[in-house]
């Protein structure tokens, strides 16, 4: 299975490869990192159906902000799932999250006991 | 407008007088003529009709002279009643205008603060950015070291095994007190962030001591760090096993703060007039009660007088000075108690305590 992790901080793909380091030595899931909202739609395109099945983004980054990828990834690959990892866990982006289709929404700092359980329930179905 | 008013009296008056003069020395030969005539028994009855016109003519001028002077004065009375009801209108005028003074000095000061807010609330967020890479490499690490150490077992053990062990159980140390320390920052921002605007605003069941303690001590640092700061005793006495109750963490966090910040103020008040022999106190103190648990938040300070204790909760109402006090923290506190079913007691000796005491049912 393979997800793809927004976030302009590169820092996250370190963090996340540790962290996910046991799941992806078993070869169940894959990670793939996007440093800005084009470079993740860029990423999307490129395999017809593409083969993320879950993003997970970031909402404050320079250019495209993870809202706005949201909506276009709802837009173009409605069968992906999008769920948003931000520090503005405020209730304006939150219901502006949900209402635009996000599955979930996880706070920074980010809880990955919580964040794996989300994996894991994708995996089993 | 009233100068030339009274400068035209004074010249009819001044004519009036002049006329009669001329009329007088006019008729004085005359009448001196007419005493020679009498005398030289010219022309008798000629001379005393003079004298009547004379003495005539000088009655209507005291008469209009006495009837001018007492027209004047009711006129200075009249004028003076005005004159001072100008004075308590202007006196009248300039209060308004001190209080829209101080309204509008408030009305700054909230604005400022609500600026502050949202600079705050925007750079409690980016803190969190940073915190994310502490706490969560800061755990992964103990992970790490918790691997190697069993590792390390299974090598042949000797006096290298034995120090590496040593270091890996100081370095596993010093990232449980980074993540400690991490997790506690994420707790600052947290609660900052739920007084701009942050939180969801849905009760939740909440550890009350656990928020009394944290807000409590950021309470005292919020004072310490602000202007005037006063050394106060804090005594926190939280029982022990105190059920966890339905609260808006948000909301009753703010309760604590104001009822905190409060007591500073009023024992700064009081440490300003007693120096150094006075030693503010605060005391904080919950307990479980049978239905419902006790909060009380007491102060050393002045104490409140009872015609005013009934005002302290209404929307407005401040004793402190100037732009200090909105006269809004009492009474959302009380809104705040009120929502959660709770009720807001206020107690107080003057000159010694203020105590304020909250309960809130553990069913609501």
């Amino acid at each position: 299975m393979k997800i793809l992790i927004v976030d302009d901080e590169k820092d996250v793909e370190m963090l996340f490869r540790q962290k996910f380091r046991k799941e992806t030595k078993s070869g169940n899931l894959e990670l793939i990192f996007a440093f800005s909202g084009a470079e993740a739609l860029s990423i999307l395109g490129e395999s017809d159906p593409p083969s993320v099945v879950y993003v997970f983004s970031d909402i404050n980054m320079p250019g495209m902000t993870g809202l706005e990828l949201l909506d276009q990834v709802k837009k173009r690959f409605p069968q992906i799932s999008v769920s948003m990892i931000s520090a503005y866990g405020d209730s304006d982006n939150y219901n502006k999250a949900i209402k635009s289709g996000a599955k979930e929404f996880f706070t920074k700092p980010i809880d990955f006991e919580s964040l794996r359980n989300e994996i894991q329930d994708l995996m089993k179905v | 407008m009233e100068a030339p008013n009274r400068q035209s009296r004074n010249i009819t008056r001044a004519r009036v007088f002049v006329i009669s003069f001329v009329v007088l020395i006019v008729l004085l030969p005359k009448l001196v003529i007419a005493q020679v005539g009498l005398a030289s028994d010219s022309s008798p009855v000629n001379s005393s009709w003079w004298i009547i016109l004379a003495v005539f003519v000088v009655l209507i001028g005291i008469g209009y002279f006495i009837f001018t002077s007492q027209k004047n004065k009711a006129v200075a009375m009249e004028r003076e009643k005005w004159r001072i009801n100008k004075e308590s209108l202007q006196a009248e005028i300039d209060k308004l205008s001190e209080t829209n003074k101080v309204i509008q000095d408030q009305l700054i000061q909230q604005e400022k603060l609500a600026s502050l807010g949202q600079l705050t609330a925007g750079i409690a967020h980016e803190i969190k950015n940073p915190l994310n890479f502490v706490n969560n490499f800061s755990e992964l690490s103990i992970e790490y070291v918790d691997e190697i150490s069993e590792s390390v077992e299974k090598l042949n053990q000797n006096g290298a095994t034995e120090d590496i062990k040593l270091l890996l159980g100081d370095v596993k140390g010093n990232l449980t007190k980074i993540l400690q320390h991490g997790s506690r920052a994420d707790g600052i921002v947290r609660s900052m962030l739920m007084h701009s605007r942050g939180g969801k605003g849905i009760k939740e069941p909440t550890d009350l001591n656990e928020l009394i303690k944290e807000y409590v001590n950021l309470a005292f640092h919020g004072m310490r760090a602000n202007k005037n700061p006063i050394n106060v005793d804090i005594k926190v006495q939280l029982e022990e096993g105190l059920p966890k109750v339905m609260l808006n963490p948000e909301d009753f966090s703010r309760v604590i703060l104001n009822l905190c910040k409060n007591a500073f103020d009023a024992m700064r008040d009081k440490a300003e007039i007693l120096g150094k022999d006075f030693l503010p106190t605060l005391s904080v103190n919950t307990k479980n009660l049978d239905d419902s648990v006790m909060v009380v938040v007491e102060d050393n300070g002045p104490g409140v007088a009872n015609d005013i204790k009934d005002k302290l909760l209404m929307p407005f109402f401040t004793t402190k000075k100037g732009t200090e006090g909105t006269g809004l923290g009492l009474s959302i506190t009380h809104d705040i108690v009120k929502d959660h079913e709770g009720v807001l007691e206020i107690d107080s000796v003057v000159g010694e305590y203020t105590r304020f005491i909250i309960l809130i049912p553990k069913t609501q």
